[in-house]
């Protein structure tokens, strides 16, 4: 049985493509089939961050209407033999996703995937209570910015109460991941830190991405930034996925570099 | 950047005001989910208990809800008892019930 991990946030903007994709690759990159899904129908965006938008012919809504099977509409990726994209619609609306239609493609896929990754759209109107819905586990991407914490906790409710493990009156395990920090930020005393993060929402820490060029430099060119080995940014993906996978790994990029005493002088 | 500046330490910034604002609001959010915050259950249960030290009622017999109301959040019991105390509840006594109201207030905003 696959693991399916649902990347989630409320709040739009905040990084659930950019992390889906990222976490999916690695996961790829680590040796497990994954499959990683777009659930934003009408508004879809993962085949562009993954670089594979021209070879989309069927999508997600073609499958649970049947008028496509799964191996027409999983793209493989370029990259990594193990990692499918299953796109999602770009026409129909949101109301396509029936739950029966969705628990039946994710239960397909469990038989041949390791690793089925949800990538949720914004809010928290369908698109986002199917993504949820069949989730074992969740990524709850944060910025640290009161309005998207404050969705977040609100994900959180849902996830505690309006999913098929809830119903069941089990537990989702719930990750938080703070995308866009500034330890220089933090420092100043401008920026809540990723502790005060933790702190507000309860859940464990899975990874902290620092804010970064390199996300709009990579999707700009269709790659996942974890593909980036010289950005923190991709490095910081890189760890979380490790720790997903049970590693032991340091979370880096959450101090601030000291200045030194000609560094203060010269100005932030 | 000013001479004075350099000497200080960087000033309290605005994420502790984030932080104070962000615990209020979550913690509203939590127990003021209109239908089911998490302790409403385990409350459910209790008052079953204690009502059944002095009445025979049914499982279904206290409801409990939370509404808001500008500044104040109440809290809304309703414990509906049997027609006669000492008749084992039956459907017939279910449907006509007599029903108490206890309303308290939780406390200002």
């Amino acid at each position: 049985m696959a693991r399916i991990v649902v990347v989630t946030s409320g709040k739009g903007g905040v990084g659930k493509t950019t992390t889906s994709s990222s976490f999916a690759t690695g996961l790829a990159r680590r040796g497990h089939k994954t499959a990683v899904i777009d659930f934003d129908v009408g508004l879809r965006n993962l085949d562009l961050i993954m670089g594979c938008e021209r070879r989309v012919v069927y999508d997600f809504v073609n499958v649970i209407n049947k008028e496509a099977n799964l191996q027409q509409a999983l793209i493989r990726d370029k990259r990594f033999e193990n990692l499918y994209i299953l796109a999602a619609s770009q026409t129909r609306d949101k109301d396509a996703l029936t739950q029966a239609g969705v628990g039946r493609v994710l239960e397909e896929l469990s038989k041949d995937f390791e690793f089925i990754v949800c990538d949720s759209p914004a809010g928290i109107e369908k698109g986002a209570m199917m993504a949820m819905y069949y989730a074992d586990e969740a990524l709850v991407v944060t910025n640290p910015e009161v309005s998207s914490v404050r969705d977040s906790d609100r994900v959180l409710g849902l996830l505690d109460s309006k999913t098929q493990r809830a119903e069941k009156g089990e537990k989702i395990k719930e990750h938080l991941v703070v995308t866009r920090y500034s330890a220089e930020r933090v420092a100043q005393g401008e920026m809540l830190s990723v502790e005060d993060v933790g702190d507000i929402l309860s859940i464990q820490l899975l990874g902290v991405i620092p804010e970064s060029q390199d996300v709009l430099n990579s999707s700009n060119a269709g790659t996942p930034v974890i593909m980036e080995e010289e950005s923190n940014a991709g490095l910081a993906y890189d760890d979380l996925v490790a720790r997903f996978l049970g590693e032991d790994r340091p979370h880096r990029f959450i101090q601030a570099e000291k200045k030194g005493f000609f560094g203060r002088f010269m100005g932030r | 950047m000013d001479w004075a500046s350099f000497f200080r330490r960087p000033q309290k910034g605005s994420a502790s005001l984030a932080k104070e604002r962000l615990q209020v609001i979550v913690a509203h959010q939590r127990t003021g989910m209109s239908d089911h915050p998490d302790y409403f259950p385990k409350l459910q249960r209790d008052l079953l208990k204690v009502i059944r030290k002095y009445v025979q009622v049914n499982d279904d017999a206290v409801r409990i809800e939370v509404e808001r109301d500008h500044d104040m959040d109440l809290l809304e019991l309703n414990i509906t008892l049997p027609e006669l105390a000492a008749v084992p509840p039956t459907p017939a006594a279910r449907k006509s019930p007599t029903t108490r109201n206890a309303r308290k207030a939780r406390g200002a905003r």
